[in-house]
């Protein structure tokens, strides 16, 4: 199983989910640079890691979704690879289309830097298949940027086609605005594509995935693609 | 050529900068303001070439690259340079 990590200029990430993914899970994970024109056709797995790509230039997003590496990306997700974007990856995959939806300033105006509890909405899909249906983990989130809006027909959508994995909520579970960090519609914090290959979320689940740390619920998720990795069954 | 460019968001998506300045003119006892909304200028110098082809160019460039059409709406005006 290869990993690989895309380097951004801005990506500030990058090294930690390096880090998760090559020293805590042991997997062989390489650096993709955002001008190489690499076939990633030899990766099972590729990460859009955190950060401020091209300083959130006109929108978070918006530039790095141009950059070499994004058109390679794109194919390798069309083709079924296995995508997982975090916080500026998130912004990254909205902006290429690879899913719906925007990211727009948070309603509170401020950078928000602190653990939030997440409910796990849908256990069927290579990124959560280790959670427990409804289940609450606490991951960080840290970002500006992180309010997800999306139409009210784009929303039924997720909605019907179950597409949302992680929403915002208390520490018990209550899925309500009191608990919505960033203004997200319907608190939604993480979703996937309708192939279920390409999740985008915007809290960190590398930055609570070392045993070092008394966190480790971002374990979850690496797992979840771990697994669906090795069984080698097709989405 | 000239073209000046304005991006705002659409009816219906939160623009929480919009709303803090129309709360801060409310202070100021403007309260003939009903809405504020923010949004993003570009000023591009553009090779010389007819209007309409320009804002063809105008066009594309505000779809593919200026604004996120998904919560964003753009307007633009094409000129002679001076």
């Amino acid at each position: 199983m290869k990993c690989g990590v895309v380097v951004f200029p801005g990506s500030n990430c990058d090294h930690d989910c390096f880090h998760i993914l090559r020293h805590v899970f042991k997997l062989d994970t390489e650096w993709i640079w955002h001008k190489d024109n690499v076939n990633l056709s030899k990766f099972d797995l590729i990460v859009l890691p955190g950060g401020f790509s091209y300083g959130d230039y006109l929108r978070a997003g918006a530039i790095a979704q141009f950059s070499s590496v994004m058109k390679e990306v794109i194919q390798f997700a069309n083709s079924g690879g296995i995508v997982l974007g975090i916080c500026n990856g998130f912004q990254v995959l909205v902006e290429a289309g690879l899913l719906p939806g925007a990211l727009i300033q948070n309603c509170t105006q401020k950078f928000i830097c602190k653990t939030v509890s997440l409910r796990v909405e849908n256990t069927s899909t290579p990124f959560s298949s280790e959670c427990l249906e409804k289940s609450v983990l606490s991951i960080p989130i840290a970002h500006h940027q992180g309010s997800y809006f999306i139409d009210p027909e784009g929303l039924n959508q997720l909605e019907d086609n179950q597409q949302i994995v992680f929403r915002y909520c208390s520490s018990v579970g209550e899925v309500t605005d009191e608990f919505n960090p960033n203004g997200s519609v319907n608190n939604i914090a993480g979703i996937v594509n309708e192939g279920r290959n390409v999740m985008g979320l915007m809290p960190h689940p590398e930055r609570c995935a070392d045993p070092a740390w008394s966190n480790i619920d971002g374990q979850l998720i690496f797992k979840s693609i771990i697994k669906k990795l090795h069984s080698g069954a097709s989405l | 050529m000239l073209a000046k460019i304005h991006i705002t968001f659409k009816d219906g998506v939160l623009d929480p900068q919009g709303k803090a300045v129309h709360r801060a003119l409310k202070d100021l006892e403007y309260n003939e303001v009903s809405e504020v909304k923010m949004g993003k200028y570009l000023e591009l110098q553009l090779d010389e070439t007819s209007i309409e082809e320009a804002e063809g160019r105008v066009s594309e460039m505000c779809e593919k690259l200026f604004a996120n059409t998904v919560i964003e709406s753009y307007r633009f005006t094409v000129e002679p340079a001076e």
